[in-house]
């Protein structure tokens, strides 16, 4: 379990101290993939970093199973290092180094024999599924293929926690798709707790239990993402939530109501479900904005619909897209 | 002053004096310099390495007063012409080698000069390395120590070698230099017989093959660069 405690954490700057964190209270469960979403500079690249002190925080502590981790001294805080490991945006990669000698590092810096260095490097090339580039060097790698490698990297020590810092930024929607499966996987094979940071709703949506939402430093919004996405409180999660829709709900007129409907794996992919609705219950909606895509024959995503202001309409609205398997409405006020 | 400079008793002369003493000043040359750049490397590189990772966001932090006074003192070294140098560190080459005249006492200077050019030029080669990946090296519990070893210097070796080759070629210059305290080379024989003895054809054939030597030099460099450098093989 990873428990962060009224983590602040100031950097001097000739122009004045800047804070970047504030008072921030997080605990991640073992097991768990946790989220941490911010837009840009809202400090959750910071933040990662002080779980395993690449910052120092300067308030607050970091307690992993019960060791406050900011107390630990530089020989037992390596130690740690090889159980909370880490993935980056920019892979970083050895470039000098071919990439069964760059997963081999780990265990090359803790002092473990080459050989078996070798055969566990091995092992874990194949379940990122790449023992066919063992020899190959990093820049003849695509993006997607350097972050499976780095993923080996991280697990070569038998991490208990793996901390993700925009690991799928850098990459393709397919690719990162194919990532944060392979990060899914991990979590549940090995029982790995993930921590995710991103700015991308999508990766907090696809892979994580629960989520922090970051703003200017400090948690907006915090809790299960299921909960968080049905019904965002804080206007940052709101923003996050709706990334188009949010002005629309401004500007819609004050005698409409708004639906926030969530397609959670509902089987709706060929049914015209808008129309049916009209059809069915004679309720007619207007579309704000919709961002839905589908995974199979399921889709995923959420869309704002507006109805006139008038309760029985709303109700029936709401009863029918509730009764659909894997779809969620709720009103948005 | 370049009158009958291709007149037949000239030219024989030239070829006898090419034959007997340019083959040994060759050697002379060569092992002059590659020693010098190889003590300047053996001194240079440790301080180099101190340049970067000493400092306040380094590896290895290293008290400020401490880096202020390395610095001072490679920008000291630096700024003294090699001619003038060779004669201010007599002591030094005295104590070290015995004499301060001859070929092996002209090495002293030669690293003394060359040391903190070499120290520079892998400063400026440790810092090319992306931070990122030394920040991951820390992330995956490198000491200070394991991250210059296996991350700093590994990952900047094909700038090494191509400021190793830098530096050769300098000291190749400083060794004809060296001619004038009495260090043995193809810069004695120039300066020998094309300065105090108007052998014009001796002095323009010494400085053709330094040229030479310094093309093998930068040549050889440049193609271990390219083959260690492992950034260079694109995608298949």
């Amino acid at each position: 379990m990873i428990e962060i405690k009224n983590l602040s954490k100031t950097f001097a700057a000739p122009d004045g101290d800047f804070q970047a964190l504030k008072n921030i209270n997080i605990t991640v469960g073992d097991g768990d993939i946790f989220g941490i979403i911010g837009m840009s500079g809202a400090g959750k690249s910071t933040l990662v970093r002080c779980i395993n002190m690449l910052e120092r925080p300067t308030e607050g502590s970091v307690i992993i199973d019960g060791v406050d981790v900011g107390k630990l001294n530089n020989k037992e805080l390596r130690e740690v290092r090889r159980d909370v490991t880490m993935i980056f945006q920019g892979f970083n990669l050895l470039m000098q180094r071919t990439c069964l000698k760059n997963v081999c590092f780990p265990l090359e810096l803790k002092g473990v024999k080459k050989k078996d260095a070798k055969k566990r490097a091995l092992e874990l090339l194949e379940i990122v599924g790449l023992s066919e580039k063992a020899n190959a060097y990093p820049a003849q790698l695509s993006g997607g293929q350097q972050q499976r490698i780095a993923i080996a990297r991280a697990l070569t020590t038998n991490p208990k926690v793996l901390l993700c810092d925009e690991a799928t930024s850098a990459l393709d929607p397919k690719t990162t798709r194919s990532i944060l499966s392979l990060l899914k996987e991990i979590n549940q094979k090995l029982g790995i707790t993930v921590i995710v940071i991103t700015h991308q709703m999508s990766v907090i949506e696809e892979i994580c239990n629960n989520v922090a939402i970051l703003d200017n430093g400090q948690v907006a919004e915090q809790g299960k993402v299921s909960d968080i996405f049905s019904s965002p409180k804080s206007q940052t999660a709101k923003h996050l939530v709706f990334p188009d829709g949010g002005e629309n709900i401004e500007n819609t007129l004050k005698s409409e109501r708004i639906l926030r409907v969530v397609f959670n794996g509902a089987n709706a992919t060929d049914t015209p479900l808008i129309a049916k609705m009209a059809a069915e219950k004679g309720v007619f909606a207007n579309i704000l904005s919709a961002s839905t895509k589908s995974i199979g024959d399921k889709a995923y995503g959420n869309m704002l619909l507006s109805f006139p202001n008038d309760e029985n309409t709303l109700e029936s609205a709401k009863e029918y897209l509730n009764s659909m398997d894997g779809l969620i409405a709720e009103e948005v006020k | 002053m370049f009158d009958n400079l291709f007149s037949p008793e000239v030219i024989s002369e030239t070829v006898d004096i090419a034959v007997n003493e340019i083959p040994f000043a060759l050697w002379e040359t060569f092992y002059v310099t590659v020693l010098a750049t190889l003590f300047a490397l053996i001194i240079g590189l440790p301080l180099g390495v101190l340049l970067v990772a000493g400092e306040k966001n380094g590896v290895l932090p290293i008290p400020k007063p401490v880096m202020s006074v390395l610095n001072v003192v490679i920008n000291l070294l630096r700024s003294v012409p090699f001619l003038i140098l060779m004669i201010l560190v007599f002591p030094i080459t005295r104590f070290i080698v015995g004499t301060t005249v001859g070929t092996v006492a002209s090495i002293v200077p030669l690293v003394i000069a060359a040391f903190p050019f070499v120290a520079r030029l892998v400063e400026s080669s440790l810092r090319e390395v992306n931070p990122n990946i030394i920040e991951a090296a820390q992330s995956m519990g490198a000491t200070p120590f394991q991250i210059i070893v296996k991350v700093m210097i590994p990952e900047s070796l094909p700038s090494l070698i191509s400021n190793t080759t830098i530096a050769i070629t300098t000291v190749l210059g400083y060794t004809a230099m060296s001619g004038i305290i009495g260090g043995g080379g193809l810069g004695k024989i120039a300066i020998n017989y094309g300065y105090y003895r108007y052998k014009y054809l001796v002095m323009l054939i010494a400085v053709i093959i330094l040229i030479i030597l310094v093309q093998i030099f930068q040549s050889v460099g440049t193609k271990l660069a390219k083959v260690t450098d492992k950034r260079l093989k694109g995608k298949k």
